[in-house]
């Protein structure tokens, strides 16, 4: 890319106006105030040339890059797609040509050249097992990999709920002993955008603030930015209102599903999960889980993996009881015998009881 | 402990817990209860209208004349809070879901907007009879640590309900998960604490009714 990014920008038919409405969009979004939408356009577009963009070095531990397909596909090619070009990915094994020794050349280079500027993202958990030994990349285990990016990394960005909470790999049995990347690095700013996969336009804003701010946007007590993760997807739900006129869909293809009723009784976990999906939506806006008629499965929540099933409502226990029957039988057994003693007790009173006459009283 | 991990634990761990333990002291009491019997009364019976156990079953519902009169914060703010809490327990679509999953009953739910009216009623109810229990000297001198723990443990559920739907003072899952552990502190203390009445005061009305109506007694 030559000269600044609004010119490549331009080339590619992106007018001035789009530009600026898309930063005003996207600054409006992350509830900053109207200026930040100016001083985002003006950030971005002043990136020069390739050699001074910033930095950004993402490395894919225990994952399936669904999270970097969901990035690279779903807006593709919109303006949003366009934010990478403000940045120098360095790193990124699914999109980057070079491999094997040419990529790793490529990450060493670019964490020395940038030391102490650049940005790391991380996608997927990092397994400490078998001292590592699960998930290695050039011979080396995802924990030394990530300490040894983290060193020189400005802030890191925890793509995907494995990435941010331990997601899928740490669910229960967490064979391979999978934690997030706040479990280990304490010393960095961290921001953690979780979802299975996460919102594209969640992840180039948390990124065009960084550019544009040089910090991280307001995060929420699981590390989250506040823009995109401050309401559940209940209180946003386009659906909200059967919820509160108690109309749901029994089944998934019941007169209530046909009618686009709650799927509350179906198991959608969006009274606990705090997303932008129900506002922002998937796909450049098209669609998303609850408006195609399912549940949403709360996967930008920690340990969503064992929240008791999908398909169980959040008012329905978790697992089945067990302890029921064996309660009933003793508590029963505890009933039985406590009548007996008080019946032995009564009995004993009886024979004990002594007949007190008159001639007793003048005693 | 994250708050969806607290949330995971209340709903199954926890709730198996609560849910073994009110069944054991249920059935321990009631059947230790019933098991007492009573003596056999030898007299003959007398009759008289409206003296049997059924009787004083349905009578005891309602104010003895003048009585509201007398004390309507007892029986204007009892009705309320009894029937409010009918209301939101069984009416509320998450609970009757609850129901329906552990036993097999459903039935129609009220909009929850209504369900919330009704919760701020029967709260208002009880503060209400709460107040008038510390204010009046009689009800405080016959008030022990039973009667305000049990209403304590009454109220818990009903409070943190309220503020999980209005998103009020903890995130929801926290208050949702809170919710749900205060249900099973009502569900663990309800066998062994005054609050077995909702077992046992309709027993209870029958076997006085009964024993008063043998004597030719309408109570």
């Amino acid at each position: 890319m030559q000269g600044p990014l609004i010119d490549t920008l331009a080339r590619q038919g992106v007018t001035r106006r789009a530009f600026m409405k898309y930063c005003a969009t996207l600054a409006s979004m992350m509830a900053l105030p109207p200026a930040a939408g100016r001083a985002m356009a003006e950030a971005m577009a002043a990136v020069p040339a390739a050699s001074r963009r910033p930095s950004v070095i993402w490395l894919p531990f225990q994952e399936c890059t669904g999270c970097t397909e969901s990035i690279t596909r779903s807006h593709s090619p919109s303006i949003e797609g366009l934010i990478f070009d403000a940045i120098s990915l360095d790193y990124q094994e699914t999109l980057m040509a070079a491999a094997g020794h040419q990529a790793e050349e490529a990450l060493h280079n670019a964490m020395k050249e940038n030391a102490g500027k650049y940005l790391l993202i991380i996608d997927g958990s990092i397994p400490l097992g078998l001292d590592g030994a699960y998930s290695c990349i050039a011979g080396k285990s995802n924990l030394e990999s990530l300490k040894e990016a983290a060193a020189g990394a400005a802030a890191i960005v925890a793509m995907g709920s494995c990435a941010a909470y331990g997601g899928i790999p740490k669910a229960n049995p967490n064979p391979t002993g999978a934690v997030s990347v706040s479990d280990i690095i304490k010393d960095k700013p961290i921001i953690n955008i979780p979802g299975c996969p996460p919102i594209p336009v969640v992840m180039t804003g948390v990124l065009a603030h960084f550019l544009t701010f040089g910090s991280l946007p307001e995060m929420d007590s699981k590390g989250r930015p506040k823009a995109f993760y401050g309401e559940t997807i209940h209180d946003r739900c386009y659906r909200r209102p059967f919820y509160d006129q108690g109309k749901f869909a029994h089944t998934f293809d019941d007169e209530g599903a046909r009618n686009g009723w709650c799927l509350f009784e179906l198991g959608c976990k969006g009274p606990v999960t705090y997303n932008a999906c129900a506002t922002v939506k998937w796909n450049a806006g098209t669609s998303w889980p609850v408006e195609s008629g399912h549940g949403c499965l709360g996967c930008s929540e920690p340990d969503f993996w064992d929240g008791g099933g999908f398909y169980k409502a959040l008012s329905m226990p978790a697992d089945p009881l067990k302890m029921g029957a064996a309660a009933a039988a003793v508590g029963a057994a505890a009933g039985v015998a406590l009548s007996f003693a008080n019946r032995g007790k009564k009995s004993a009173a009886k024979s004990a009881h002594e007949t007190t006459t008159l001639a007793d009283l003048e005693k | 402990m994250n708050d969806m991990q607290f949330l995971t634990w209340v709903r199954g761990t926890g709730l198996d817990i609560a849910v073994g333990i009110f069944v054991l002291g249920v059935l321990w009491r009631l059947i230790e209860i019933y098991s007492l019997g009573r003596k056999m009364d030898l007299s003959p019976p007398r009759e008289a209208a409206g003296a049997s156990g059924w009787h004083t079953i349905f009578r005891r519902s309602v104010p003895p004349p003048g009585m509201v009169k007398r004390s309507p914060v007892s029986y204007i703010g009892g009705y309320t809070f009894h029937i409010g809490l009918a209301i939101v327990v069984f009416l509320f679509a998450p609970h009757i879901l609850l129901i329906k999953d552990l036993t097999g009953l459903s039935w129609p739910a009220l909009p929850s907007q209504f369900i919330d009216l009704v919760t701020v009623i029967t709260m208002a109810a009880m503060v209400v009879v709460l107040a008038d229990r510390i204010n009046k000297p009689v009800k405080r001198y016959l008030s022990t640590f039973g009667d305000w723990f049990t209403w304590t443990l009454t109220f818990l559920p009903l409070l943190t309900g309220w503020l999980a739907v209005q998103h009020l003072l903890l995130p929801y899952t926290w208050m949702l998960a809170l919710h749900i552990l205060s249900v099973e502190l009502l569900l663990i203390f309800l066998p062994f604490t005054k609050l077995f009445h909702a077992f046992t005061v309709f027993g209870s009305r029958w076997y006085i009714g009964k024993i008063n109506g043998h004597r030719g007694v309408p109570v």
